[in-house]
């Protein structure tokens, strides 16, 4: 695998609707997003204001806070929108292809 | 270990870092994610209903206070307005704070300013500060927020009782800050983008109390101030009593809130003033589950936590002589028990305590 490939996820069905997982993928953590809208999305998976793992956080409409000091993140964009979050999360296009999820890194 | 010492900036800090004990991995209880999702999960109705009853009190009693000012009968009025006004605003500072009172993020923000002004503790500076509470809890050289310490500042825990040496630290802190300046302390956890906002909300408080204090003297009475500032001294007492209990003569320095931190059965009124913050080691673990789900998550995991104290009076009878304690044999603390069901403390995790 190669940076610039298309990468397999996970199986779309293992993800809830507004819910979020953890991926490790060539070295790196990811979070793999459902919307509401049932759209994938991905963005690092750790947050950037201290360590700590963004798929333990909750997903709500766009935005994901995180589970240790409540910082928000507009998962769709990384935008930081809620200290202690002030850095914006590295974001990575996806798609859906025969029911599984495919991500893009860098 | 006798040279604790309790500055952001000294050598315990270094020592904390050196240990593994900053920004590190704490334990968590296992909760099914589909549960831990409904516990997290917002709503604006219990904060607005809560906020409602709260202000609909104070202003039903700050009209007593003032219809009987004069008199002797003002003074119970005075006394739940204080108690509402200087103690129940720590809790609702603290919940706003975290995001997790309200759904809607500008009903949480709004609170949180109202509620910071309430409980004399400056929004933005107390934001920062608490975001490094949850993360080095309890870690000496991290933590700003032990009230505590070993040995214990008995005095200073007395007269915290009304509030008067934060007072003090508050208004030397607000005058620095309005004058934009931070201590190197305060540089180690409020990034420079923010500091803008401390000194902005430094300056607004200093408007404020000047307009209260000029009403008072214009009407030739202390009445504009027992409404606004004076509450902050005279009703802080259930405050401090809630505060302290939370982590008091608990262990230091380890990476296990159930260790560290108290969980309290108490009585509804008190819930209610206190927004369920008696549910301390969850709160610790899970601070992304909001007040009014906390005696949901607590019935979760209660049986991986240590036995809750049966009442706040329970939790002093161990705090008190442990303090008194402390005074001469500051390596003394509780050490927790847990029972049969739970997972063990990691011994690994804590090494650097235990084997002090």
């Amino acid at each position: 695998m190669s940076a610039g490939e298309w990468t397999l996820a996970c199986d779309a069905g293992d993800i809830d609707e507004e819910d979020v997982i953890r991926v490790d993928l060539a070295g790196r953590t990811l979070a793999i997003y459902r919307s509401p809208e049932s759209t994938f999305h991905a963005t690092d998976g750790i947050c950037t204001h201290e360590r700590a793992d963004l798929a333990d956080g909750l997903v709500m409409g766009d935005i994901i806070e995180c589970p240790k000091h409540n910082g928000r993140f507009n998962y769709k964009t990384g935008e930081a929108t809620r200290v202690p979050a002030r850095i914006s999360l590295g974001t990575y296009p996806v798609k859906v292809d025969g029911g599984q999820v495919f991500v893009k890194l860098d | 270990m006798n040279d604790r010492d309790y500055s952001l900036i000294g050598p315990s800090s270094q020592r904390a870092a050196e240990q593994g004990l900053v920004a590190a991995e704490w334990y968590h209880a296992d909760v099914p994610r589909k549960r831990m999702k409904q516990l997290m999960r917002r709503t604006d109705g219990p904060a607005l209903r809560d906020t409602a009853l709260w202000f609909g009190l104070l202003v039903a009693f700050g009209f007593g206070g003032g219809w009987f000012w004069g008199s002797w009968a003002c003074v119970p009025f005075f006394i739940v307005y204080g108690v509402l006004y200087g103690s129940a605003s720590d809790s609702r500072w603290h919940e706003t704070g975290h995001g997790t009172a309200f759904r809607t993020s500008w009903l949480n923000d709004a609170l949180y300013q109202v509620a910071s002004f309430m409980n004399m503790k400056e929004a933005t500076f107390w934001r920062w500060s608490h975001a490094r509470h949850h993360t080095d809890t309890i870690i000496v050289g991290r933590d700003r927020e032990i009230a505590a310490m070993r040995p214990p500042d008995l005095l200073r825990l007395v007269v915290n009782v009304v509030g008067l040496r934060d007072a003090y630290d508050t208004a030397v802190s607000v005058g620095r800050h309005a004058t934009g300046r931070v201590t190197a302390e305060e540089a180690t956890f409020i990034p420079d983008p923010e500091r803008h906002k401390v000194y902005r909300e430094a300056r607004a408080w200093i408007v404020v109390y000047a307009v209260v204090i000029a009403a008072a003297i214009a009407l030739h009475s202390l009445l504009p101030l027992m409404y606004v500032g004076l509450p902050t001294l005279y009703g802080r007492w259930l405050a401090a009593f809630f505060g302290v209990s939370q982590h008091a003569g608990l262990a230091e320095n380890v990476l296990d809130h159930r260790l560290n931190a108290r969980t309290i059965y108490m009585n509804p009124v008190s819930r209610f003033l206190y927004w369920n913050m008696n549910y301390h080691v969850e709160h610790h673990m899970f601070p992304m589950v909001p007040y009014h789900a906390l005696p949901e998550l607590h019935a979760e995991v209660a049986d991986d936590l240590p036995t809750p104290y049966p009442s706040l009076f329970a939790a002093y009878r161990e705090i008190v002589p442990t303090l008194w304690r402390q005074l001469h044999e500051p390596e003394y603390y509780v050490r927790r028990n847990l029972p049969a069901a739970a997972r063990p403390f990691r011994p690994e995790m804590h090494q650097a305590v235990f084997e002090a």
